[in-house]
């Protein structure tokens, strides 16, 4: 848990200006404190991540958006296949390879 | 594991200009970023070496040392990432704060039709610590000859070499429809229902008939003397033959409806005359018509002048 003048340092190439200007956004949500906003492990990784997009991989900020929508889709996609994937792993044996057989075998293409 | 050339890692020539690596750079990056390609172990390292190349010819210094031969492509390679990736956050519970919303602020429920899909029709139910699931849906393919689609029938179909399945073909069935034959799907999980079996009707094409929604059409041939002088003749038609009577002087062409002869009882047959000469033609008519011709002459083409 940082404040915003921190990550500022930490993150090299990061403005101030553009930073609040994602937080209106809500492209990052850091809470706010009586201190200010306060960035958790998950926001700074965001922030880190938009950098690169915005920097490295010259994503606009009028691309940027969608790109973010569709990862936080992927993300929460994900997120639900891990926590049916456990659930699948609680399962007895004998449903666990049921639906095993059943994955590689839609894998496996047509049968007819 | 000795690193690859930088320049054949970022697919550039010797004397590329910085702003071609950088596109190079930019390209494949975004295409192997790893936080773009979650789970993908081969992005991951793609996207480690890229780096590691950009990170040689993004910078003049260091490229012109690679090039002398001072730094080999390692050299430059970067130190496993200092900081956590976003995808390791965005994965777990902590991710669950950037959980996607639409524009009209609806919560994600509709991401939850995942779970909804698993488990579809049998809405897997929890008992006791077990979830019973309805078996899956099979579906299969059926070919059915001409008249069994229209009249309905019978018909075995094998589901497996020890499993067959007779299927009631309803009259009427059209080629595609889809036939639900409800618990001879996939076994049920722990007790719950078995799925269901989805048949995919083909119907073959027939000799003579062909169908248009409930109508049958057939063409007839008749002879010169039925279509000049008219008479009664047997018209085959899906449910058996039957009489119909041509009119004298029916032109070949002409269509004649068999009310309620068509499928099921719904339709009509249309039977549409096609006059034949005799096989190897005749001289006796050939003689008459001569004569006849002479003395009655007609245009059936003066309307295409």
């Amino acid at each position: 848990m940082i404040g915003i003048d921190a990550l500022i340092r930490m993150i090299a190439g990061l403005q101030e200006a553009e930073l609040r200007r994602w937080i209106d956004e809500r492209w990052v949500r850091p809470e706010r404190a009586a201190t200010g906003f306060v960035f958790r492990e998950v926001d700074v990784a965001r922030v880190r991540l938009i950098v690169e997009l915005r920097q490295e991989l010259a994503i606009d900020e009028e691309a940027l958006p969608v790109v973010l929508q569709l990862l936080d889709q992927v993300y929460a996609l994900r997120r639900r296949l891990k926590a049916m994937s456990d659930a699948i792993d609680a399962q007895p044996d004998a449903v666990r390879q049921a639906v095993q057989a059943r994955l590689v075998r839609d894998a496996g293409g047509d049968e007819d | 594991m000795a690193a690859r050339n930088p320049y054949e890692v970022l697919g550039v020539k010797k004397d590329a200009s910085e702003d071609e690596i950088r596109s190079a750079y930019r390209k494949l990056a975004k295409r192997y970023h790893p936080d773009l390609n979650p789970g993908n172990k081969e992005a991951e390292a793609r996207f480690k070496e890229i780096s590691g190349a950009n990170d040689i010819l993004g910078d003049k210094d260091k490229r012109a040392r690679f090039d002398r031969g001072e730094i080999d492509a390692s050299g430059a390679e970067r130190p496993e990432a200092a900081y956590s990736r976003y995808r390791g956050f965005a994965e777990g519970a902590p991710g669950e704060k950037y959980e996607y919303r639409s524009a009209e602020g609806m919560a994600p429920e509709d991401l939850d039709d995942l779970f909804a899909m698993f488990g579809r029709g049998a809405r897997g139910q929890r008992a006791g610590g077990t979830i019973r699931l309805r078996g899956a849906d099979q579906q299969y393919s059926l070919t059915v000859d001409f008249l069994a689609s229209v009249n309905g029938a019978k018909q075995r179909l094998s589901l497996a070499p020890d499993k067959s399945l007779d299927v009631t073909i309803p009259a009427g069935v059209r080629d595609g429809q889809v036939l639900r034959l409800q618990g001879q799907g996939g076994a049920g999980l722990n007790g719950g229902p078995n799925g269901d079996a989805l048949i995919e009707i083909h119907v073959a094409p027939h000799a003579f008939f062909r169908r248009d929604g409930d109508d049958i059409h057939v063409d007839l041939p008749v002879t010169l003397g039925e279509a000049v002088l008219g008479g009664k003749v047997t018209v085959p038609t899906p449910a058996g033959p039957v009489s119909m009577t041509i009119p004298a002087n029916s032109n070949t062409g002409r269509v004649l409806r068999l009310k309620g002869k068509g499928v099921a009882g719904r339709g009509d047959e249309y039977v549409t005359l096609k006059l034949v000469l005799p096989d190897g033609g005749d001289s006796e008519l050939a003689d008459f018509l001569k004569q006849w011709a002479a003395k009655h002459p007609y245009d059936p083409r003066r309307g295409m002048t």
